[in-house]
């Protein structure tokens, strides 16, 4: 009998370089997390959030099924290491929750080249020829290797793999495993994706409070916009009405949650341009 | 357990508000109420106005009286906050919260209205008794210059 397949997301990194969580990053509409859980859903049986012990309460990782480090400090191995502690019949499903442009056709690419005999099959990085240890799929017969190798203290996933009897592919889509762990990175995940949707339009309801509702004469309304961001869209829109808010001193709000400016527009958002508060 | 946070377009029932706090097993209650002031930077204040992205603002404020919660294990917490037109001396918030000892009582009422006032999406209009008005906050950062105004804080992401 085959081994059942469970994914993992890990969101354990400490989003340094970001200087903020990656897992609550928007794309489409959606967290980083939510979209690495969402790809992952249809081909496992059950799907797993690798958290550190002190982002357990965090309300985005406590909606899903998580599974805790039990060593510190060793980054993403320690996930999964974690995770085959726990279910050790299984194989994993592994994917870092900052890959922005990964796509269904890549993962199921990758699950149609998976060779179980192997410990391991992964993609072959396009820009290094490296193996992607964050998108790959873990055999459970890769379980006392992966743990010897921590014991001997090392603790780099991408080495695991150059050393241990794993299956390599080619990426079908070289973008697909970009990860963004910058700002700038995001930015430019989110501009190809943009690109991608540049020729769309999209229709979304803008709500205006306080003095853009007076600026713009008007509480709501529903338009066709090319623009493919909030950023772009204020800019549009101060072109049709006199704004004098700077959008620096505003926040945008995607469907009633704080959203990012660089996020891609969907058809059917609702946004909200929200100018500096004064409640209380 | 009622709404941690509610809007009112009518006087605030504190009692009521109150009334839902009361808990055997708690030894402390603080209160906070802002009223509307009649000055504010120099200007008489003649009324009020607040409005609110109300969708986003008891999103927001679940999660701040939850952090409180956690951060100072009080009991209970609840909020309230006014929109509309208000007269100076009518209350517009009202903070209040039950722990089994007073400290816990104090930090935590006074973290969640520090909060309030930082991330809710609530906007303020004063209206002067020299007939002009003037949105809170909004007025001195109009474009280009930005990021030096202490208030709002685009960038705090809770």
């Amino acid at each position: 009998m085959s081994a059942p397949l469970y994914g993992l997301v890990l969101t354990g990194g400490r989003s340094s370089r970001m200087g903020k969580d990656k897992a609550a990053l928007r794309v489409g509409g959606r967290t980083q997390l939510e979209h690495a859980l969402a790809l992952l859903a249809p081909h496992v049986a059950r799907t797993f959030v690798s958290v550190r012990s002190d982002q357990r309460a965090d309300p985005l990782r406590g909606k899903f099924e998580q599974i805790e480090d039990t060593r510190e400090n060793l980054g993403p191995i320690a996930g999964i290491i974690a995770a085959q502690e726990r279910y050790p019949e299984s194989a994993w499903l592994v994917l870092a929750c900052d890959l922005p442009l990964l796509d269904a056709a890549t993962l199921e690419f990758l699950l149609r080249a998976r060779a179980p005999q192997r410990l391991a099959t992964a993609f072959r990085s396009s820009r290094d020829r490296l193996p992607e240890p964050l998108c790959a799929v873990y055999e459970p017969a890769s379980r006392s290797t992966l743990a010897a190798y921590v014991a001997r203290g090392q603790h780099c996933p991408r080495k695991f793999l150059m050393g241990a009897d794993v299956h390599l592919i080619d990426e079908p889509n070289p973008r697909a495993l970009d990860n963004a762990n910058t700002p700038e990175e995001y930015a430019s995940a989110m501009s190809t994706m943009g690109e991608a949707a540049a020729a769309a339009t999209r229709h979304v309801t803008v709500q205006y409070f306080a003095l853009l509702r007076e600026q713009a004469g008007r509480g709501t309304e529903s338009l066709v916009t090319a623009a493919r961001t909030p950023r772009e869209l204020y800019a549009e829109l101060a072109q049709r009405y006199p704004f004098s808010l700077d959008p620096a001193v505003l926040r945008v709000a995607i469907n009633s949650e704080f959203g990012d400016w660089s996020a891609p527009l969907t058809d059917g958002d609702s946004i909200v341009f929200i100018p500096p508060v004064a409640g209380g | 357990m009622t709404a941690p946070f509610s809007f009112s377009r009518v006087p605030i029932d504190v009692s009521a508000l109150r009334a839902a706090l009361a808990d055997p097993a708690c030894g402390g209650y603080v209160a906070f109420e802002g009223w509307v002031r009649d000055h504010n930077d120099g200007q008489r204040v003649r009324h009020l106005e607040y409005e609110a992205y109300e969708a986003l603002a008891l999103r927001e404020a679940e999660r701040i009286v939850a952090e409180a919660v956690v951060r100072f294990r009080i009991a209970h917490a609840a909020c309230a906050h006014r929109v509309g037109d208000l007269a100076v001396g009518e209350l517009a918030v009202w903070v209040g919260v039950s722990a089994a000892h007073r400290d816990e009582a104090f930090r935590a009422c006074r973290y969640i209205i520090d909060e309030i006032k930082q991330r809710l999406p609530i906007w303020k209009k004063e209206h002067y008794v020299s007939g002009d008005s003037g949105w809170v906050n909004c007025e001195r950062c109009a474009a280009p210059h930005s990021h030096e105004h202490g208030h709002g804080e685009p960038g705090a992401h809770p």
